[in-house]
């Protein structure tokens, strides 16, 4: 703690030659160990790209094997050997490629990559601190999820394989190292590595907390926070009440793997050989683990709402429409996500009767869930729309958010749930509403913000390109889904030839695997205007290039550490004055007039 | 001046507030646990689990300890720091006593045949009561760190907010023990 104020008082003492005070610092504890929230963040957003471009790949590796079940690829052998014996991708492979693109992208790319990377940055820029209440815990959490990502990482590469028990890691397969060669040591890593992973999510997550209560700016009161902070103050609160249930179930998961514990065993014969446990419940991790998994959701969902939120009021040149309402709704969502867990169970056995009382607290989601939606579009409504990259993405996401959400409807039901659980459904249903719908959130903030990350813009040309293609990519992969599932196309299976009746999704699925491949390759030029503009961009030479009334944008154009040069700007009012007595924006810095009108 | 704590002198400080979310995370987890044991202790094959003696002797222990870091925080901010310096050790010493009390109990029960194997109220107590002792030990490290500090002048500045932060992780996780052991003793003999 003193080595943190050390720095500060460097950073605050500096106010003449602030933008130079910086240089003093090393290479290493500049942009390695860095303690500036926003330099970790940039860590946390560059670390999620890797992690998204290893998790995409490997989702266009096995919708290649369900397009072209029949087809070899020889280029497949050169590069994954014996997992790909004779260019077709084996079945442990095919798991493990499954499992590691379902936990890459569910936990290290839309919750730290999403989270870690827009929390940084914005909290203490959009709330006027100079920093995060704990930087030295900040760094520790980027560190964290760095080691997770190493371990993660290596499980790849062991013998046996990864981890292929799929990202629920349902025990008893996850918990049986008979039970087949992704159960052995690769299990046992991503476990290690989830660990360390849940470690890294709550410090960042204390941390965005007491940030959000302690360090707001003079008149930022709680009601002028800006959107984005709400979401990620809400999700911040559902990590650090829901993932330490996660570790609690994962610790009992390592007992039964490793020191002969039954708590999720009972009865089992694993290739003709009995095993002498006995007493445990399988079911019971599902509780530990969706009481976790769904608030899940919405840690990936709330910060690409809160973010949407802000760039469609900014876009459309108009207030937020329902600033109280989205606060509401936000909140609403946050206590039901605890309360609707066993929709993921109605299938194991659940009392009827139970089950009844979840269908309903799922089912209310919906009551916040479309507070937003027409909060959004009145918002965009009449508005002198520019449609930036950002505005686009940020569009596109609640097209996005409404068709997934309306198929959750579907699902919520237990007894639609009885016919389409496990099916291609619930693959299209939750890649759309949380997958797709996250990302897009994600794109919006990386065009949005990538002026005050980098001091440089996008290249727009891309961009659009990335958007459209994406966007309309998008539905063509996920949409057909729904009606293979509705026809009972099972979920995570290698091969459907054996059964007739899916024969003529054959086409389908070759159309799927092709639209997936061009999506994946739009990502890649993504991620080259990314790279290429932090270095090539076109330069930006007004610190408030959006003319948006965040704090933020009162920063110099690149801020050094510490953020404000001189001191933190005074708040006057909320975030969202546009088109307000014939002026288009009014910073949250001005006071308010004598004869203004009230919002 | 140290930057985290400007413009907000009247509220908590933030590594104080800090600490009370990361409290509520980790009640979470003991609260999934414990929640975990009442579900499987109303499935068929639950074997109850007495608790030894040993664990009233680490109660006391751990009791001890809150007030001596009580009292060790009143003399840190009375600057009375030889006073302090002991109680810290004190603190620390008991902490390490707690742990043992805890193995001895593990081996007593270890040695009545309750084992790994199964899933009853003893494989619980091993994991709860383990995990317990794990962040009595993480407490310990952060009061080694502080009582070292108290011998190598970085107190000077007399800010009280790292032993403040210690000492309410310390009875947290004094309370946490006293939870655990009231759970134990009345839903884990049936």
């Amino acid at each position: 703690m003193s080595e943190t104020s050390t720095l500060h008082a460097g950073a605050v003492g500096h106010h003449d030659d602030h933008g130079h005070g910086h240089h003093e610092q090393s290479f290493i504890s500049k942009y390695i160990f860095s303690m500036d929230h926003k330099t970790i963040g940039k860590q946390f957003l560059i670390t999620g790209i890797v992690w998204a471009i290893i998790g995409g790949l490997f989702s266009v590796l096995f919708r290649l094997q369900l397009g072209y079940p029949d087809q070899t690829f020889p280029i497949l052998e050169t590069f994954f050997g014996h997992w790909a014996k004779g260019g077709q991708i084996q079945p442990e492979f095919y798991y493990g490629l499954v499992t590691i693109h379902g936990t890459v992208l569910v936990f290290f790319v839309l919750t730290a990559g999403l989270s870690g990377t827009f929390a940084n940055l914005l909290i203490p820029l959009q709330i006027g601190a100079r920093d995060m209440a704990s930087p030295f815990m900040n760094m520790l959490s980027y560190w964290f999820f760095f080691l997770a990502g190493i371990v993660m990482l290596s499980s790849i590469f062991v013998h046996t394989g990864p981890a292929s028990g799929g990202w629920t890691m349902y025990p008893p397969l996850s918990a049986l190292r008979q039970a087949g060669d992704g159960q052995k040591i690769g299990t046992d890593l991503w476990l290690i590595a989830m660990a360390l992973f849940i470690v890294s999510s709550l410090l960042g997550g204390l941390n965005y907390i007491s940030t959000i209560l302690n360090m707001r700016t003079k008149g930022m009161s709680m009601t002028r926070l800006p959107l984005p902070i709400w979401a990620m103050f809400f999700t911040a609160v559902l990590g650090v009440l829901s993932f330490p249930v996660l570790l609690s179930g994962a610790i009992l998961l390592l007992f039964d793997r490793n020191l002969g514990t039954s708590f999720y065993l009972s009865d089992i014969v694993v290739n003709g050989e009995i095993l002498p446990n006995e007493g445990g419940s399988a079911i019971l991790y599902q509780h530990l683990f969706w009481f976790l998994g769904h608030p899940e959701v919405y840690i990936i969902l709330l910060p690409a709402m809160g973010m949407v939120s802000e760039i469609l009021s900014v876009s459309a040149r108009k207030p937020i429409f329902g600033y109280m309402a989205m606060l509401g709704s936000m909140f609403a969502i946050a206590i039901l996500a605890f309360l609707v867990w066993a929709h993921h169970m109605f299938v194991t056995g659940l009392n009827p009767f139970l089950g009844s009382v979840f269908v309903l607290l799922t089912l209310l989601i919906a009551v916040p869930s479309a507070i937003k939606v027409f909060n959004w579009l009145t918002t965009l409504w009449r508005g002198n729309i520019r449609f930036t990259p950002a505005a686009l993405f940020a569009i596109g996401f609640v097209s996005l958010f409404i068709s997934g959400g309306l198929t959750g409807i579907f699902l919520g039901n237990s007894t639609i749930d009885i016919h389409l659980h496990d099916t291609m459904f619930v693959v299209a249903h939750f890649h759309i509403v949380m997958g797709v719908a996250s990302f897009f959130g994600m794109f919006a903030g990386v065009y949005h913000w990538f002026p005050k990350m980098f001091g440089r813009y996008m290249n727009n040309t891309l961009a659009y390109i990335h958007f459209w293609v994406t966007m309309a990519g998008a539905y063509l992969i996920f949409w057909p889904m729904h009606y293979q599932g509705l026809a009972g196309v099972p979920r995570r299976y290698l091969d459907k030839k054996g059964w007739v009746s899916f024969n003529q999704f054959a086409d389908l699925d070759k159309m799927i695997t092709v639209v997936s491949i061009i999506v994946f390759a739009v990502q890649l030029m993504f991620v080259f205007n990314f790279f290429y503009s932090i270095y090539k961009g076109r330069k930006v030479t007004t610190t408030n290039p959006w003319e948006a009334n965040t704090l933020e944008w009162t920063t110099p154009i690149n801020p050094g550490h510490g953020n404000w040069v001189g001191e933190i700007p005074e708040v006057h009012r909320w975030p969202y004055d546009y088109a307000k007595d014939g002026r288009d924006f009014i910073p949250q810095t001005e006071p308010v007039g004598a004869n203004e009108s009230k919002h | 001046m140290d930057i985290v704590r400007n413009q907000q002198k009247e509220k908590m400080h933030p590594h104080k507030f800090t600490l009370w979310v990361a409290i509520g995370s980790l009640i979470m987890m003991f609260a999934g646990l414990t929640s975990a044991f009442i579900v499987k202790s109303n499935q068929a094959n639950w074997k109850p689990v007495t608790l030894p003696t040993v664990f009233w002797v680490s109660t006391g222990v751990m009791l001890l300890s809150s007030l001596t870091i009580q009292l060790a925080l009143r003399s840190f901010k009375d600057r009375e720091m030889n006073k302090y310096r002991m109680l810290i050790g004190l603190t620390v010493l008991l902490g390490i006593a707690f742990i043992v009390f805890q193995w001895m109990g593990f081996q007593q029960l270890w040695a009545q045949q309750i084992t790994f194997k199964g899933s009853g109220g003893g494989q619980f107590l091993y994991v709860i009561f383990g995990l317990h002792a794990l962040h009595v030990a993480g407490g310990l490290i952060a009061l080694a760190v502080i009582f070292l500090k108290g011998f190598f002048g970085k107190t000077k500045n007399y800010s009280a907010v790292p032993v403040e932060v210690a000492a309410t992780y310390w009875h947290f996780v004094d309370a946490l023990w006293i939870y655990l052991l009231v759970f134990f003793m009345i839903l884990g003999k049936n």
